[in-house]
């Protein structure tokens, strides 16, 4: 039982440009939904009413006045709360930030702005985005759209629980190892890491900035198509983005999928449960169907990704969250000297798991270790991104599953930091490649779940991931339709 | 090939001062075990013999990212001190400071 | 840390002047002491922009008036980096013989409430520039390891009792200096004494104001130095533990702390043998360095590839474009005023050209020789007469100036007539030398008029004329002095001397008279050596100018 979907968002953009429903009305929707559902989900850390409101009255002149708001007008979109909004509370799920307001928009919710989108809250995550089910919130874990006693997948667990709870039609996630893919699979929505450098991180606040990319979580394919299309392209504010035209991914959805050279990876599909297992399979052989050619392939490499991603990522964050030191902005705890204040600030302020990254990192990094772990880490990246090269020259795409199993009980994995990491397995190697990748559902497993298929691809090769997952989106209407 | 160092309670102490957080004595227990757990998996990094391998810290090959030198104006004055804990004549206050900057 | 291509190894001081002043040379029974010294010296670059975002790069604005997201290290904010540093980082590469290369960032990691992001960008394995020379005018050659480019960091004022660190309070932190762009000149321990560290840190700052990176201005913070120090047995081939020593804010406190440090060490070694290796506080008011830390409790600093930047490899014909913006180098500078005196400057001429060139009026006196003026006196007017109103010098008409030197060289002006016009010049900023001398009356006497001035005093002392008479030479000071006066100072000292030979040659016994009048050693030609040669050119200067400035 796939929650019913929202209205797409191409649909509630048509109908508000065309002037057949107002930006104020869709918004006024969204809220009550929200409002409804929120004491059950919790997908919200803040619900950004006036703002929403002020937002869809302004497009509504625009529309008024004769002027087009945008391909996105008036449609209600969620923000993962580590993307800055200015004046709106961004807290990274974490208490040190507690009641920071940014006094500044990231690039990405410029362009949303600018593209008529009516930001309607920020969403639950894992402290700083470290967590793979949403349980690490200092404000308490989101819950399955679809089961309570579950996780929703995570970081990005809040947003794709309010797309996958029909909430909202687009919202926004970033993508470590997998936050916006392993939840958008556990909550049936579709998800999407772009290539690194596509999608500018202006305003994302870091969690290891040489994997982090902001990535759409959507209903369907094309609405995903949309919101990239719409947050893509070069940025001056971040010297990782790319100068390169944005892939017209909307264009190439329709395109199928014949004669596309697609690999079944071993190591994505022999590493996951056996419901999993089966359904990505038969995604392949739908593909197969829809005429790719289908082949598996052994990409072992990929098997060093889990082991490098927790050192190079722990490492960049230990770096990257010192700056939560009380001095500037967030919580302070009052010390007799700086240092103390510092150690009391960080250690009230960070949750278990940020700390347990933090020391991670540091310790990969310190004197003695660099070169046993984080140099060890980098170099096992060279080989994994060689790995890619060499599928790729087979390939035009690679086929797995996005997450090892479906959604997992709140609590189950918890204890076990690694078992929680091995929720990242699948999807982990993509970013120390800096490759695009997306989830697209297909199908459910054995406890009736949403089941998520990945598709790779090389950097920028968006338009033909998302050929295939539009194919992957029809074979799986039409099968379970 | 030497084997790869192992992470004990003294190393978690020692990166937790240098993080600038404090360990109870049972979180420290938690988190040595934890993160040996970690390290321990890591050795399949650790171990490999990546001779002649150069590190990879970007993914994708973009060099020589500058701008110009012109000014922009900053941050407002007051925006700027809105989120600090505590200010004074226009700046950041903070406790005393114990030692240099090195 | 590595060093490629065309670096000097750095075990002994090259080039000329060794200038070992040991702290404690020749002590009895033992062997002297050589100070051993490399510097670090932080430069602020004078770009109108900081290093990785569009705040404005100033000194001196209300405190927390120039940041943003970025120099606050706001989470989010990401760096970008700014051209014109990188250009001016190739400029003092190029102009230290630096081999210029791709390089990266780093991650310097370490808290301190001054740096808003608890760790600074720097460069570290893979700098800009490396393995250069600076050479002295000393003409020691020291070796430049590296000279990279960082971001600075805030500055923290500590309040309470004196302001003194350990007594504060609390701290007040202002970022508007968080983010300015620095390039960091590290040199080889190639300095052998506190006198030739001030000489390094001199010229240096001498080339990165030529290079345009610098305003040079240390009392602004501008340069900022650090020295590594020690000591060893004259003789001795290796080195021995070194101190860093910090906070030296001013060529007076790099001395005197080179110096302390230095003695401090050779104590040390001759009491136990053993020096720690640490980092030092240069306390200014105490006149001492005070430790910091040991190396045990140096920081683990975790440096690692700064990933929010990609790396930097500037093509040829940008690191061509920068080379081509470098101003004359002092070298170079003081090379074309030697060249332009002829011969092979004296030492004093040397001195001259020195002064001259690090205050910047070598133009000045390359443009004024240009118009006539002999080149030498010239020179020894700016060296002498410029330096206390420098900013007036720096905007004097050279075409006025040249006018002026050439009329005193003609013997049209007295020298001191000659100051005068100038104190004149240097006011108004130029105007006409011949008008000025002219509207104060200054006209040199006619020979007639000089002789009758000078017979009027003889006539008027006849005592003391008897004495200079019978040999007391130094009253030919006494009788210029008051040829002086009666001729308002009109008269030239050189004609007075002149003149008082003449009388004297007149009025005096036959030349076969004067051994038998029991005269020790006063033969003319001794006087005259003791009257002119001796006390300079010109009597009107006894007493009255600079060491140095006899041409």
């Amino acid at each position: 039982m796939i929650p019913a979907a929202a209205e797409s968002a191409l649909d509630v953009a048509g109908a508000v440009r065309r002037g057949e429903r107002t930006a104020r009305s869709v918004t006024e929707t969204a809220l009550e939904m929200i409002a409804a559902r929120e004491p059950e989900l919790h997908a919200f850390l803040h619900v950004a009413a006036d703002e929403a409101r002020a937002a869809a009255d302004s497009i509504d002149d625009a529309l008024r006045a004769g002027r087009d708001p945008g391909p996105l007008a008036g449609v209600p979109v969620a923000l993962k709360d580590n993307l800055c909004t200015r004046g709106i509370p961004t807290t990274c799920a974490s208490k040190i930030l507690e009641g920071w307001r940014p006094p500044y928009d990231a690039t990405v919710v410029v362009r949303l702005r600018d593209a008529g989108a009516v930001v309607v809250g920020k969403t639950n995550l894992d402290e700083f985005a470290m967590g793979s089910s949403t349980e690490n919130s200092c404000q308490g874990p989101t819950c399955h759209p679809m089961d309570p006693t579950r996780v929703p997948g995570g970081s990005s667990g809040g947003s794709a629980a309010a797309v996958g709870a029909g909430l909202v039609p687009l919202a926004l996630g970033s993508d470590t190892g997998g936050s916006v893919r392993q939840p958008a699979a556990l909550c049936g929505t579709v998800g999407m890491k772009p290539t690194y450098g596509l999608v500018s991180r202006y305003g994302l606040v870091a969690f290891a900035s040489s994997l982090d990319q902001i990535g759409p979580l959507a209903g369907s394919v094309a609405d995903a198509a949309l919101l990239l299309e719409v947050i893509a392209g070069h940025d001056p504010l971040d010297s990782t983005s790319l100068d390169h035209p944005v892939p017209q991914v909307s264009r190439s959805i329709d395109a199928g999928v014949d004669r596309m050279r697609v690999g079944l990876v071993d190591e994505l599909v022999d590493d996951t449960a056996p419901d999993v297992a089966r359904r990505i399979r038969e995604a392949a052989e739908e593909l197969a169907q829809a005429g790719a050619l289908v082949e598996e392939v052994a990409v072992p490499e990929m098997r060093l990704g889990l082991s490098a991603y927790y050192l190079i990522a722990p490492a960049e964050a230990s770096s990257n969250l010192a700056r939560y030191d009380g001095v500037r902005y967030g919580l302070r705890v009052e010390a007799p000297d700086v240092a103390a204040m510092n150690t009391a600030t960080r250690t009230a302020g960070f949750g278990p798991e940020v700390k347990r990254r933090i020391m991670l990192g540091t310790y990969a990094l310190s004197a003695g270790y660099y070169d046993a772990y984080y140099g060890k880490a980098q170099r096992a990246r060279t080989l994994i991104v060689r790995a890619f090269d060499r599928a790729y020259e087979r390939f035009d795409v690679l086929l797995g599953a996005t997450a090892p199993s479906t959604a997992f009980a709140i609590g189950e994995r918890t204890a076990d930091p690694l078992a929680m990491y091995m929720s990242d397995v699948c999807t982990i190697p993509s970013n120390l490649a800096g490759h695009p990748a997306m989830s697209v559902p297909f199908g459910t497993g054995d406890d009736g779940l949403p089941v998520g298929v990945q598709i790779l691809a090389p950097a920028l090769g968006e338009e033909r991931m998302f050929q295939v997952a539009a194919a992957l989106e029809r074979a799986a209407g039409a099968r379970w339709r | 090939m030497t084997e790869p160092p192992s992470l004990g309670r003294d190393d978690v102490a020692h990166v937790a001062q240098l993080a600038r957080l404090a360990l109870g004595e049972d979180e420290l227990e938690t988190f040595t075990n934890q993160l040996a757990r970690v390290i321990e998996h890591a050795r399949d990094v650790a171990a490999l013999d990546v001779e002649g391998v150069p590190p990879t810290t970007h993914a994708l090959p973009v060099r020589n990212v500058l701008r110009e030198d012109d000014p922009r104006p900053g941050l407002d004055h007051e925006e700027v001190l809105a989120g600090a804990p505590s200010t004074e004549d226009g700046r950041f206050k903070v406790p005393r400071i114990v030692g240099e900057a090195p | 840390m590595s060093v490629d291509g065309g670096a000097p190894g750095g075990t002994a001081p090259r080039g000329g002047a060794p200038g070992g002043t040991a702290p404690r040379g020749g002590a009895p029974g033992g062997t002297a002491w050589e100070t051993v010294v490399g510097l670090e010296v932080h430069c602020e670059l004078k770009t109108r922009t900081k290093l990785f975002c569009s705040c404005k790069n100033a000194f001196g604005d209300e405190p927390n008036t120039n940041v943003c997201p970025v120099c606050l290290g706001l989470p989010g904010s990401l760096p970008v980096l700014n051209a014109f540093a990188v250009e001016l980082a190739m400029r003092i590469g190029t102009a230290l013989h630096c081999e210029v290369r791709p390089s990266i960032f780093h991650r310097k990691n370490y808290f301190y409430p001054d740096m808003p992001k608890d760790y600074q960008i720097s460069q570290y394995d893979e700098p800009i520039n490396v393995g250069g020379w600076l050479e002295l005018p000393d003409a020691t050659r020291v070796g430049i390891v590296r000279a990279h480019i960082e971001e600075d960091t805030g500055k923290t004022t500590h309040q309470g009792e004196s302001g003194r660190i350990h007594a504060a309070e609390y701290a007040l932190v202002d970022y508007n200096r968080a983010g300015v762009p620095l390039v960091e000149i590290v040199s080889e321990p190639d300095l052998r004494s506190a006198a030739q560290a001030r000489l390094y840190v001199t010229e240096l700052r001498a080339v990165l104001v030529a290079t345009g990176a610098s305003d040079g201005r240390m009392e602004e913070g501008s340069l900022r130095v650090d020295a590594n120090v020690s000591v060893r047995r004259l003789g001795d081939g290796a080195y021995g533990t070194r101190c860093e020593v910090k906070n030296l804010n001013s060529l007076r406190s790099l001395g005197r702390a080179i110096e302390y440090e230095a003695a401090r060490q050779v104590a040390l070694l001759e009491a136990t043998g053993i020096v720690a290796q640490e980092t030092r506080h240069w306390d200014e008011n105490a006149g001492r360095t005070v430790p910091l830390r040991s190396k045990e409790e140096a920081f683990d600093y975790r440096y690692f590839p700064e990933p929010d930047l990609v790396p930097l490899a500037p093509d040829a014909e940008w690191q061509a474009r920068a080379a081509g913006a470098i101003g004359l180098l002092p070298a170079e500078r003081r090379a074309r005023l030697s060249t332009l005196l002829g011969a092979a400057p004296t030492t004093q001429q040397a001195e001259q050209v020195r002064v001259v060139v690090s205050q910047g009026l070598d133009d000045l006196v390359v443009a004024a020789a240009a118009g006539g003026a002999p080149a030498d006196l010239v020179l020894v007017r700016a060296a002498n007469e410029l330096a206390s109103d420098l900013d007036a010098a720096l905007s004097l008409d050279p075409g006025a100036f040249g006018a002026l030197v050439a009329m005193e060289a003609r013997g049209a002006l007295t020298a001191t007539q000659s100051k005068a016009v100038l104190v004149e010049l240097l006011t108004a900023g130029g105007g006409d030398p011949a008008a000025i001398a002219a509207a104060k009356g200054f006209e040199a006497l006619s020979e007639s008029s000089l002789a009758d001035a000078v017979r009027d005093v003889v006539e008027a002392h006849p005592d003391e004329w008897e004495r200079f008479m019978a040999g007391e030479a130094k009253l030919a000071g006494f009788f210029t002095g008051q040829v002086m006066r009666a001729t308002q100072g009109k008269a030239d000292g050189k004609a007075i001397a002149a003149e008082l030979r003449r009388l004297r040659e007149r009025d005096g016994p036959d030349p076969t008279d004067h051994g038998g009048r029991g005269d020790r050693d006063d033969h003319g030609g001794r006087g005259d050596r003791d009257n002119h040669g001796g006390r300079g050119d010109g009597g009107d200067r006894t007493g009255m100018e600079r060491a140095g400035e006899d041409v």
